[in-house]
């Protein structure tokens, strides 16, 4: 047999050894499902994981009200198929305040509906480690973040005071009421993400796949016209083009890239050959520098 | 709705043989470090975008930020693409570590940039802890510099054979051979102690990009690899998979009752379906049965997979346990040395009690031997009374259960620990371990025919630790010899064991400094056990002001035994009080180290008996301790006589 293990074994098995971790260490672990292509690569290595058991934690997705409706239907497909228990958990407040990106911008619905309403969900379960799919080289406040990212009582994270993480010996101990954010993906790229997603026939949302889409061009970008809550400005219309996403949100805050790439390594090949970076596409990484730290240290994922 | 999967894709595309290629390549995982102002960050900057992994977005977040923070004038400041928080970008340093990835054609790569001021060496560390290859950079109007020093130790202790001396800014000494040959030569000098296999001197300047990952005209006298070529060719293999079998469980899978299987990561070696495996901690043996994994049962697994084990009979098994090859086994001892890097603020003081983890084992632990510290500058031997931040020494440690392990030279992973504090659960040092100690092999506990109970039963009465913490002057003494009165009047054998007297005696070697004073709890609790173990009520009468170490005491007595009595009485109250003038004196500067003036006093949180002195009599004070004696003793009667249960 082969003995030396390929980079996505390596990957593999580091992630897989972080989830037994937590599993291993924590009373009471949740998993962060954000329904993406990360998400679906985390959920199929924590039934790896634990196989033949199913993942002893469940899954929450923290639902903002504005994500595109194929996600939602994703979901509760993947929920269903996998027999995974999925907690999804909407911030009331904000519904009830009619937060709205388009009226209220970015800052504050990224703030309401997702970092008030993670904190809220936490809370209300008092879960005390939170797997993400965040990966380190999605972004360079990421890069400095531990696997295992050590959150105050209030959900702060000192991003100059971060615990040493030496070896694979994660230290696990926190006091009542804190709680520790994990990180499996932490050493993957993007590119092989799609490489493993290709290997293991990871099913992901069409959204990623290049289709005739209603779409309106603002600020720059392409949005998706998901629903009648996007509003028309004056001299905009919706053309129908040939578009995909590179990373999936909030639909008005997620722009569709032009692409006839509608295979998965159609979408690699594009990859490969890509100018700008994933997180072009999302307007919330462009209000102002440093503001994905900012939203890290008040509770954002 | 459209359900994609890969299955229904063409088979054949020039993508799929790309990705094949790509996983074929290896990897390589290595750190930057060295003084501030090294150059660090932009020679990552540099190979990230030599290497074009940049994008548009990012270089024209770059080009923004340089205007904005830049230390470059015009040109882009490489160094802010990794110093990635606000902090470091405002302060132009970096204080975390940064993970960064790229690939050429033949390998790929994890950089971890680390800061290289001081006060910030343990992320050093970490970025070092997995890393196979160290670039060392060393300004070449500098030359070698204290923490030049600093991590070349830190990176060899931590296993690191492979080292890059990159002579950066060697356009600012007109690039100078004779100024390389000499960092060289200075480097070589201090170095060969440090057992690196390989070190590789590159001239270069990470800024214009000389010899990074072109070959510099400016250098002709020059003739090896640039830093690129040698980080696609250097070989690090450490062969993980040629050691002996380890597999540290990490997780008992067991989703009903048919399925028992012991999950973990192979360590080093490799298992196959129907091997001999032995658990380290009791010796039993088993056969593999299954190795478990998603996509069907597998024949053979090696170092690095994670993977389930089912054992072919119910041995005993938990987290925290090796499976082994019972041809080369770990070791198993609760005393060894290690090599230890400090971490924390608070100094590392033999005596104190700490939390050991290693891979998936978790004990208490203490220093009982601080053997010496090791200057950075010239390897020497020091001694030493503890260990400050980022300080490095070789220690004894002594563990409350036996651990398995190897030594780190033997591998990397099992011979590896971290050090925890118990309060803060800070991660406050780093230890590999050198070799168990042979009196751990050697004594082992006597076992005596007479027990304590049967001695304290002779006396009538249950062993007991009175254990009176408060600020000098609070009534410790007062109390502590009225209740001694009293139980002696009811026919009890009790003893003091009195701060004072004690330092006349036993403890006389010892001063008030922190270390000392730990030191001083630590004989005063073995001696109050040994009591305990005498079946005496014992009563501790020292201000003790650490919790870490009253909690050292606990731990060392017997479920229900020990009771820390809190003689709660005002700093103000006690200073009024002075019975000894120590109050006046420390206030004018005569005394140091005094409990409450200029070393602190960390109050008990959840004493069994908090006694608020201020307006109340000893004589109340007592009647509440032989209460709570009293009642101890009837319910442990009861609970005896099965009344309990």
């Amino acid at each position: 047999m082969n003995i030396a293990l390929t980079h996505l074994q390596r990957l593999e098995a580091e992630s897989i050894h972080i989830f037994r971790e937590v599993a291993a260490a924590f009373a009471k672990p949740v998993m962060l499902y954000s329904v993406g292509k990360d998400s679906s690569v985390l959920m199929h290595l924590a039934m790896k994981a634990f196989y033949p058991a199913k993942p002893p934690f469940p899954f929450l997705h923290v639902d903002t009200t504005w994500k595109f409706r194929e996600m939602i239907a994703f979901r509760d497909q993947m929920a269903q198929k996998l027999g995974f228990d999925l907690l999804v958990h909407v911030n009331e407040d904000g519904v009830r305040d009619n937060i709205n990106p388009f009226v209220h911008g970015s800052n504050t619905h990224t703030h309401v509906m997702k970092t008030v309403a993670l904190r809220q969900a936490l809370d209300k379960y008092g879960f005390d480690a939170a797997f993400g799919g965040a990966r380190r080289d999605e972004e360079k406040s990421r890069a400095k973040e531990r696997i295992f990212s050590f959150r105050n009582a209030q959900h702060v994270w000192d991003p100059k005071n971060q615990r040493p993480e030496m070896w694979k010996i994660f230290n696990t101990r926190i006091a009542s009421g804190e709680s520790i954010r994990v990180f499996p993906l932490s050493n993957w790229t993007e590119l092989d993400i799609w490489q493993y997603i290709l290997q293991e026939e990871i099913p992901i949302v069409p959204l990623y796949f290049a289709k005739e889409r209603p779409v309106v061009e603002r600020d720059g970008m392409l949005i998706l016209r998901d629903d009648e809550r996007m509003q028309l400005r004056p001299g905009e219309t919706v053309e129908n083009r040939l578009v995909r996403f590179r990373t999936l949100g909030c639909y008005p805050l997620t722009g569709a890239i032009e692409s006839d790439a509608d295979t998965l390594e159609a979408i690699v090949g594009e990859m490969l050959t890509a100018r700008t970076s994933e997180r072009q596409g999302r307007l919330i990484d462009r209000d102002e520098a440093g503001s994905m730290e900012k939203k890290k240290r008040e509770g954002y994922f | 709705m459209r359900h994609i999967m890969a299955k229904s894709l063409a088979p054949t595309d020039g993508v799929r043989d790309y990705l094949a290629a790509q996983e074929k390549k290896s990897l390589l995982r290595f750190l930057t470090c060295g003084s501030v102002d090294d150059g660090k960050s932009t020679l990552i900057g540099r190979l990230l975008s030599d290497t074009k992994q940049i994008f548009e977005d990012q270089l024209a977040a770059l080009e923004r930020d340089s205007r904005k923070h830049g230390t470059t004038g015009d040109d882009i400041d490489f160094a802010l693409l990794v110093d990635g928080l606000e902090a470091e970008r405002e302060q132009g340093i970096t204080i975390d570590v940064a993970y960064r990835f790229f690939a050429t054609p033949k390998r790929k790569f994890i950089v971890a940039d680390t800061p290289g001021h001081e006060q910030y060496t343990r992320n050093m560390a970490t970025g070092a802890s997995t890393a196979d290859l160290a670039i060392v950079l060393i300004d070449a109007r500098q030359g070698v510099l204290r923490q030049t020093r600093r991590h070349s130790i830190i990176a060899s202790l931590l296993g690191i054979r492979h080292v890059v001396l990159a002579v950066n800014k060697i356009d600012l000494v007109g690039f100078d051979k004779a100024v390389f040959e000499r960092i060289i030569e200075d480097y070589r000098q201090f170095s060969h102690k440090l057992g690196f296999e390989t070190i590789v001197p590159i001239p270069m300047s990470a800024r214009y990009g000389d010899n990074v990952t072109s070959r510099s005209d400016k250098t002709d006298w020059y003739s090896g690899p640039t830093l690129i070529e040698h980080l696609e060719t250097v070989s690090v293999d450490e062969a993980a998979v040629e050691l002996p079998f380890r597999f540290p469980v990490q997780y008992v899978n067991r989703p009903n009752l048919d399925f028992r299987g012991f999950a973990g990561t192979i360590a080093s070696g490799s298992v196959s379906q129907g091997d001999e495996v032995v658990v380290a901690k009791s010796g039993k043996s088993s056969r593999v049965k299954r190795i478990v994994a998603h996509g069907g049962d597998l024949n053979q697994a090696v170092a690095g997979q994670a993977i389930t084990l089912v054992l072919d009979d119910e041995v005993e098994v938990s987290r925290g346990n090796m499976l082994v090859s019972p041809a080369a086994r770990p070791q198993v001892a609760d005393q060894f040395a290690a090599n230890i890097v400090w971490f924390d603020e608070h100094a590392l003081l033999p005596g104190r009690s700490y939390i050991l983890r290693t891979e998936t084992d978790q004990t208490s632990a203490t220093v009982t031997d601080l053997k010496y510290r090791v200057n950075v500058n010239d390897f020497a031997h020091e001694a030493a009374k503890s260990l400050e931040m980022n300080e490095v020494g070789i220690c004894n440690l002594s563990t409350r259960a036996p651990i398995a392990f190897d030594t780190f030279a033997e591998n990397r992973t099992t011979g590896a620990f971290i050090l925890i504090d118990r309060i803060t659960n800070a991660t406050v040092g780093a230890g590999m371990i050198l070799h168990s100690l042979r009196r751990a092999e050697n004594i082992h506990w006597q076992s005596l025919d007479v027990g304590k109970r049967g001695r304290a039963d002779m006396k009538n009465q249950r062993s007991a630790v009175f254990w009176f913490t408060g600020l000098s002057g609070s009534g410790k003494s007062t109390i502590a010899n009225l209740f001694e009165k009293k139980l002696f009047a009811t026919g009890r054998h009790t003893y003091i064991l009195d701060g004072d007297n004690v330092r006349h005696g036993l403890n006389r070697d010892l001063g008030f400094t922190d270390a000392d004073r730990v030191e001083n709890i630590r004989r005063v609790a073995e001696v109050a056990r040994l009591m305990a173990d005498a079946g005496l009520i014992v009563i501790v009468s020292f201000i003790s002001p650490f919790s870490a170490e009253r909690r050292m005491a606990r731990e060392l007595m017997a479920d229900g035994e020990f009771v820390e009595v809190f003689v709660d009485t005002p700093f103000e109250e006690c200073a009024r009080r002075d019975p000894k003038g120590l109050y006046a004196r420390a206030l004018n500067g005569e005394i140091k180290n005094f409990t409450g003036v200029d070393s602190p006093y960390e109050a008990p949180e959840n004493p069994e008996i908090h006694l608020k002195t201020l307006g109340k009599s000893a004589e109340e004070m007592v009647e509440a301790l032989e209460l709570w004696l009293n009642e101890r003793d009837i319910a442990e009667d009861q609970y005896d006589n099965g009344g309990g249960i």
